[in-house]
């Protein structure tokens, strides 16, 4: 009776406990390192709040007569570049994704050339295919839509995998036996058990790619990033201001406009 | 009724949705005569990629004392960025969260976090640039507010989740707040916790080799130089590894999640 009273009972196992210290023990060892070893110039740092002042100062009044003229054509085009870029990256996904569904595609080899193309895609940041593109095909809206498209088809491609690899097997089961051809087993029997889950990546994906579309044009990739860079080249922190507050107001409009419909499709 | 007897079909069409793909089409078509995008463009590109593919291999390794300084500074501002982000967003999530908290602490929580998901962590490090001057410094921070961002709404989540049983449990022993906090709502949500803190430390690696291009220090700006130099072959030693430590990232952050079962 006693033995089991003084028995001091314990959450994890020891290698569950061995395996956390580890990870505590390597995450607080990187962060010492880390800090001890980053070059920051302490300098810079007590002079911030006076050059902060400085920026707010220069900023305000915001320039809003500067936006009719120079902001709302990029930044129209920076939406359009996002939809585009959203929609060609969808069209790219959807074919890689049925490759890399298992229960597609039976053949492991394809399914994993299928996933290294999508892990591919993601692991190149938007800004560095658009500095690819934009060496390729030159400045512009074409090398930002190409950039948005090409980085998206992993973060799509990968969700729209497994998102098939989950559809039920029954419809699709009497689709075979019934001897449909694989594009109507695609749109009659995959199609509408993945149509929610579509719908859902495809809107968070959009809303991603409108924050990232402002920044393409820092490195010529077209959209309101270009106008950004000019003002910021400038020193018209104004103009500058203006355009922030102009894409700060898209990005929650497209947020509450995402949210809203996810509830409606959903 | 055209859907009884005979005429049934089994897959009515939906005009609602037929239109909305009609709108879409159309949309597309517009936004592409905007955006002047031509096929003749595009065909024009494809000839210069290929001169551009023979230009960037082999890569070139040869300034890889500038490449490993560029990747280590990258790293060691993810590094900091993440756990400054984590030590600032543990409470703001704790103040937004609605079930735990009254309306006035949770709403400006939340705009807070809102402000700093709004712009793209490139933006921000110009704001920083300007602010505390060139180098790591502007990039940790960028990294921070976007950190904040991104953790504060998802554990604000999390904890809006949680069982309320237990916080009554612990409650009603008389226990203060602190102690409510860690033996109530910690347990349940450390390990989503811990799948968060990793995800966003795996965002962060991205972006901050990323945020060197408008000069907030890391391997962006090495790779941005060698873009403007058209010194493709280093760029393509830089691209791949960057890969290359994205990828260890992500295999990183997996093991970490099986530890904590996240």
């Amino acid at each position: 009776m006693s033995d089991a009273l003084e028995r001091e009972w314990r959450r994890f196992t020891p290698a569950e406990r061995i395996g956390r210290f580890v990870v505590y023990f390597c995450v607080v060892a990187a962060i010492v390192a880390s800090l001890r070893s980053v070059e920051v110039i302490p300098e810079f740092l007590y002079d911030a709040p006076e050059q902060i002042g400085d920026m707010l100062g220069r900023m305000w009044p915001v320039a809003w007569r500067h936006y009719p003229e120079g902001v709302h054509g990029p930044l129209m085009d920076s939406l359009h570049i996002a939809t585009l870029g959203t929609v060609l990256a969808v069209l790219m996904a959807v074919p890689v994704a049925f490759l890399a569904a298992r229960n597609v595609t039976p053949y492991a080899w394809l399914n994993y050339a299928a996933k290294l193309i999508l892990v591919a895609a993601r692991s190149v940041n938007t800004l560095i295919w658009a500095l690819f593109f934009v060496a390729v095909l030159g400045p512009g809206a074409l090398a930002g839509t190409l950039a948005i498209a090409f980085h998206s088809i992993g973060f799509t491609g990968k969700l729209l995998g497994e998102a098939l690899e989950e559809s039920n097997r029954g419809t699709i089961e009497a689709l075979e036996a019934s001897g449909a051809p694989w594009l109507s087993i695609a749109l009659k029997g995959y199609w509408p058990q993945l149509r929610p889950a579509f719908w859902a990546i495809v809107l968070f994906r959009w809303d991603i790619n409108v924050r990232e579309s402002a920044v393409l044009g820092l490195v010529g990739a077209g959209g309101v990033g270009m106008a950004l860079d000019t003002a910021l080249n400038l020193f018209q922190w104004d103009r500058a201001a203006m355009i922030l507050v102009a894409i700060l107001a898209v990005v929650v409009a497209a947020e509450v406009a995402t949210t809203q419909l996810r509830k409606r499709i959903i | 009724m055209a859907r009884t007897g005979s005429s049934r079909s089994a897959f009515p069409p939906d005009w609602w949705a037929r239109g909305a793909w009609i709108v879409l089409l159309a949309y597309l078509l517009y936004a592409c005569a905007q955006l002047e995008l031509t096929p003749a463009r595009f065909a024009a590109g494809l000839e210069h990629g290929a001169k551009f593919l023979a230009r960037l291999f082999p890569p070139d390794f040869k300034r890889w004392e500038l490449l490993v300084k560029g990747m280590v500074e990258s790293l060691q501002m993810a590094i900091v960025a993440s756990a400054l982000g984590t030590l600032l967003s543990l409470p703001l999530a704790l103040l937004a969260a609605r079930n735990l908290m009254p309306v006035w602490a949770s709403w400006p929580a939340r705009a807070v976090m809102v402000v700093c998901r709004s712009f793209h962590p490139v933006i921000v490090a110009i704001l920083f640039v300007k602010a505390v001057g060139f180098g790591a410094l502007a990039g940790i921070l960028a990294l921070t507010v976007a950190s904040v961002g991104f953790l504060g709404k998802l554990m604000t989540e999390a904890i809006e989740e949680i069982s309320l049983k237990q916080v009554e449990a612990v409650r009603a022993t008389g226990a203060p707040f602190a102690s409510v906090v860690s033996y109530a709502v910690v347990p349940q949500v450390f390990s989503r916790f811990v799948g968060f803190v990793s995800y966003e430390t795996d965002a962060n690696l991205r972006n901050s080799t990323m945020v060197g291009i408008v000069g907030a220090g890391g391997i962006g700006g090495t790779l941005f130089a060698a873009f403007q130099r058209f010194d493709y072959d280093f760029v393509c030693a830089i691209v791949l590894t960057i890969i290359a430590l994205i990828m260890a990232g992500e295999v990183l952050t997996v093991q970490v999640k099986k530890v904590f079962k996240a």
